[in-house]
């Protein structure tokens, strides 16, 4: 079979023919002098057990001041109520003044407050309850300084419970005014 | 979801007369007593096409009402239905039937023809004898005619069965409920929706004058009144009020709408003229005043209101004058309803935790307790003022249309399948 003898193997033919013949070349010179060896590099260090390099943070990184994250997270959109009752609680003025301290800062966001009835009551009376709380909690935050055309009111009765069980804890948590950002977020 | 015109023949049906046994004192059904033992009736198949269909509607609408005791087919002695001919009331006797309805249905010209007779089994006398004619697709409503007649002519009350119900169809989950305008016949069928359920529906409403409804709309952006004429499919809302609009109804003449208002936390009633569009506000309480409900003449209103500290029926006139209250009872009183006949107020009452449908007569007195459960509410009346529709939910369920008559003893489910709130029953049909 002929073998065709392709390119690189004729280059590496070449080159064991050049330097053979630069040896031989070599032979009738004087032999040079070894150099000094350069001096072995550093061996790299033995594999050490290095530090396990700090866990990289997940999560959320903070919310853009401003935004609707920041209010939820870091303010409070919801406060809650007694039963039968619109009386802004002591447990709910801080959440309040919150509000209404970061809709101070931020004068360009538009709220609709979402007032909110747990299921034990009638549809239209609930109703009813429910444009109270958010009515008290729209009066709160105009007292604390928000004007209130910055402000708009709801309710959603007991058509949108938070926690779908029946227990008290449940029916507490449905007795809510929500605090919804509707514009001007960063 | 259009009504398909009905035409009522008047040709009465009269037998000649029969020599019999002596007279016997008519059956008769009372309604008002609570303690009956319903009157054992038999309806076999009518004769003709659909008349299997039409039997079985007028023995369920019968059976229904909690009056009647419509007997088993199979039992059946006479089994060739001319009502051209006296039945063989020694047949019927022998099965215990106290009263008999038979009937056959001819087509002619493409229509239905549907004759039927109501018997007296042990007096052997024919008590009515009536023709219906329509479109054969509306063989429902020719039964439903026929049930109401045969329960007038027993009963001594108008019927309540050739109506429809609207109310809002629910589905999903209990934290994400979707809620759609839904309209079906009283016995369930016919069922269609009337919004696509995309935005909360709530608290409909039937003119007692023509085919329009009302109800409550209510999206994040707010709120709204809609009225809606089921033949011509035109909707069009109340008008722009500052502040959530809600509980609409309408004044008996039609030509009125009666609604709450609510502003800066306050909801007051308000009622609209329809030609005129004006409104003027009925109370002027810093309390919720709501749910208002005309009584049958139009003179006066019957609302719910917290003025006292918690929420009781208020009655006052049609122009707001005089609000007197009228509930005294332990517990909460709300959704008060006015029968079309003017003998009750039903309601919703709360107490000791547990949900109550309850009557009262319109000055207060002779309060009757109907229903208990975890959620019972938002009794609605049939045409007839015997019946009650209203919404029931177990704890952690879905709710579902129930019915219970004045006496408080026919507690049954309503036959429509699925989850169903806010009923409102109409007249009867033309």
């Amino acid at each position: 079979m002929v073998r065709s003898v392709n390119t690189s193997a004729a280059l590496r033919l070449a080159l064991v023919g050049a330097a053979a013949l630069s040896l031989a070349a070599c032979a009738s010179r004087p032999k040079p002098q070894p150099e000094a060896a350069p001096p072995a590099t550093t061996p790299p260090p033995a594999a050490q057990p290095s530090e396990t390099p700090p866990p990289v943070s997940g999560g959320p990184i903070a919310p853009v001041p401003g935004s609707t994250q920041d209010f939820v997270i870091n303010v409070g959109e919801r406060v809650y109520f007694d039963l039968d009752s619109h009386d802004v609680r002591d447990d709910a003025r801080p959440i309040l003044d919150a509000q209404s301290a970061w809709l101070r800062r931020y004068p360009s966001v538009r709220v609709r407050i979402e007032g909110n009835a747990d299921e034990r009551g009638t549809r239209e009376y609930n109703l009813a309850l429910g444009a109270r709380r958010a009515n008290a909690v729209r009066d709160y935050l105009v007292n604390a300084g928000v004007t209130s055309d910055r402000i708009s009111t709801i309710s959603f009765g007991k058509e949108q419970p938070i926690d779908p069980g029946t227990s008290e804890e449940a029916y507490q948590k449905n007795r809510n005014a929500r605090t919804a950002i509707v514009s001007g977020a960063r | 979801m259009r009504l398909k015109p009905l035409m009522l023949a008047i040709a009465c049906l009269v037998m000649t007369a029969v020599a019999a046994q002596p007279a016997r004192a008519e059956i008769e059904v009372n309604v008002n007593r609570g303690d009956v033992q319903p009157l054992p009736i038999a309806v076999p198949a009518f004769s003709g096409q659909q008349g299997a269909d039409i039997a079985q509607v007028i023995s369920a609408n019968l059976e229904r009402s909690g009056l009647f005791r419509p007997l088993d087919p199979a039992s059946f002695i006479e089994r060739d239905i001319n009502i051209g001919v006296q039945p063989r009331f020694g047949d019927w006797k022998q099965i215990n039937a106290q009263a008999l309805v038979n009937g056959q249905v001819t087509v002619e010209g493409g229509r239905l023809r549907v004759d039927f007779r109501l018997w007296d089994v042990y007096a052997e006398q024919q008590l009515l004898g009536l023709q219906f004619t329509s479109s054969p697709e509306n063989w429902r409503r020719v039964a439903h005619k026929i049930s109401d007649a045969v329960y007038e002519r027993l009963t001594g009350e108008k019927g309540y069965f050739d109506t429809r119900v609207v109310f809002v169809a629910e589905s999903g989950s209990r934290a994400k409920r979707i809620k759609r305008l839904a309209i079906m016949d009283q016995d369930g069928a016919n069922p269609s929706y009337l919004t696509d359920g995309s935005y909360i529906v709530m608290t409909p409403r039937f003119s007692s004058s023509s085919q329009e409804i009302t109800y409550m709309s209510l999206r994040p952006e707010g709120s709204a009144i809609y009225l809606f004429n089921l033949e011509t499919g035109r909707r069009e809302s109340l008008g722009n009020f500052q502040g959530m609009v809600f509980a609409p109804r309408f004044s008996p003449d039609g030509g009125k709408v009666a609604f709450s208002v609510e502003r800066g936390g306050n909801s007051d009633i308000y009622v609209m003229s329809l030609s005129s569009r004006s409104s003027s506000r009925l109370t002027s309480d810093p309390s919720i005043d709501t749910s208002p409900s005309f009584s049958p003449d139009g003179s006066r209103i019957v609302f719910n209101s917290d003025r006292s500290g918690s929420p009781q029926i208020y009655v006052m006139g049609a122009d707001g004058s005089a609000p007197r209250r009228i509930s005294y009872g332990s517990g909460r009183y709300t959704t008060p309803v006015w029968s079309p006949t003017g003998e009750f107020i039903a309601f919703t009452k709360q107490e000791g935790g547990q949900f109550h449908i309850g009557v009262m007569r319109p000055d207060g007195s002779d309060e009757r307790i109907l229903t208990s459960s975890y959620l019972d509410e938002g009794p609605t009346w049939a045409p007839n003022g015997r019946v009650l529709m209203f919404s029931r939910e177990t704890a952690g369920g879905a709710p579902r249309l129930w019915s219970v008559d004045v006496t408080g003893r026919v507690l049954q489910p309503m036959p429509y399948p699925g989850s169903g709130s806010d009923p409102a029953w109409s007249p009867l049909l033309n």
